[in-house]
């Protein structure tokens, strides 16, 4: 019986190591802006890049995480239907926001380099970079120098990019943006709100474009009807 | 007595498992080590959170209540009593069908698969298999046994 105590408790140290190895390898050195949240949290008053015209009926906002591959999925196959059938024809308005989940090592970093590259104008071809090619996010390894040709690769100047990285300078930005996400109970990434309404609680799948034209069309159906305006000047990207 | 010890070594492994997943899933160490297996896309997804909770503390707490009553079954006073094995083989039927819900969401509902789960699949089945054959062996046995008959 004795040896079969010790054999628990050997058993339990070598696992124990095991567990504390497996912690400890992998993930590369973080850099600054993927070290954790800021000390401080300041509102800018930046509410996330969004498509679509500033008329459109319906408002989606979508929290993500771009190292989450759900994210990615969702991005790289639903998102273009979505534009083709909700955004381009004016009906939605789609607005994204930072929630980068503690499981993920990259997401703030991730965020970051987008946010970088919206300060020139290069959010969405950011966004798309880093989700198109999302291997990074299954490596473990520091994706600063991937980062940098995608930023290249979007047309960023990396000059300004890098002073941007290096500064941190949205750091507390998108911090804001996960307690927005943690004040409205986004429970994982990708969740959306359509005017402020949280989609889809009990779907347990992804939605897919469908789902997000079933949604538009009932809001639109039944929203009041608008009295006629100036047609409004388009911004599919803003 | 063998079942009762095979199930704890089971449940220190299995609580191992769950514990690497827990910490990971709470933001400690880098990405998951997963091989060419699918564990990010599994914890990261919806599923990954019960009832707020993450999925792998229901392992971490179902494992150590396995191994706890394991071990104390094991002491001699407890190898002469009924009831034990019972206790052990519903633990693991708990176990079991939690597992089982959780492969479903894997294959149909997430469409990845991870292989730690599968490893905790493999070992809470394992588990159950070893308690049915002691509560069998028990039960072959007649209840009012008063003497270690494992």
């Amino acid at each position: 019986m004795n040896r079969f105590y010790a054999m628990v408790g050997v058993l339990a140290v070598v696992l124990g190591i095991g567990v504390f190895a497996l912690l400890r390898t992998g993930g590369g050195t973080a850099p600054a802006a993927a070290a954790g949240p800021p000390p401080t949290v300041v509102d800018d008053s930046f509410r996330g890049y969004s498509l679509g015209q500033g008329s459109a009926p319906v408002e989606i906002v979508e929290y993500l995480d771009f190292e989450c591959p759900v994210c990615a999925s969702f991005a790289t196959i639903q998102m273009p239907t979505i534009k083709e059938q909700l955004i381009n024809t004016g009906k939605v308005r789609w607005r994204y926001r930072d929630f980068p989940l503690a499981v993920h090592k990259y997401s703030r970093f991730a965020a970051h380099a987008a946010q970088c590259a919206g300060a020139q104008g290069r959010f969405f071809e950011m966004h798309d970079q880093l989700f198109n090619h999302h291997q990074w996010a299954q490596t473990g390894k520091d994706p600063s120098d991937l980062f940098r040709s995608f930023a290249q690769a979007a047309g960023v100047d990396l000059k300004a990019y890098d002073a941007c990285m290096e500064g941190g300078r949205y750091a507390a930005r998108i911090e804001f943006s996960r307690q927005e996400g943690d004040q409205l109970l986004v429970d994982g990434t990708p969740t959306f709100y359509a005017n402020g309404k949280k989609l889809f609680p009990g779907l347990r799948r992804l939605p897919s474009s469908d789902d997000f034209k079933a949604v538009a069309d009932s809001i639109i159906a039944h929203a009041p009807p608008k009295p006629r305006t100036q047609p409004e000047r388009e911004h599919l990207r803003h | 007595m063998r079942h009762r010890q095979a199930i704890a070594l089971l449940a220190v492994v299995g609580l191992f498992v769950a514990l690497y997943l827990w910490l990971h899933a709470l933001g400690f160490g880098g990405p998951i080590k997963c091989g060419t297996g699918s564990c990010e896309t599994v914890q990261t997804s919806p599923w990954a959170i019960f009832l707020g909770l993450p999925v792998a503390l229901y392992g971490v707490v179902g494992y150590l209540a396995l191994l706890i009553v394991a071990m104390l079954s094991l002491r001699p006073s407890a190898l002469v009593q009924n009831g034990w094995n019972l206790l052990l083989l519903m633990l693991a039927t708990i176990g079991l069908l939690f597992t089982a819900y959780l492969t479903y969401v894997e294959l149909f509902l997430i469409h990845a698969i991870c292989r730690w789960c599968v490893g905790s699949a493999l070992i809470i089945m394992a588990i159950w298999v070893v308690a049915v054959l002691a509560a069998k062996r028990e039960w072959g046995e007649g209840s009012g046994t008063s003497r270690p008959t494992e």
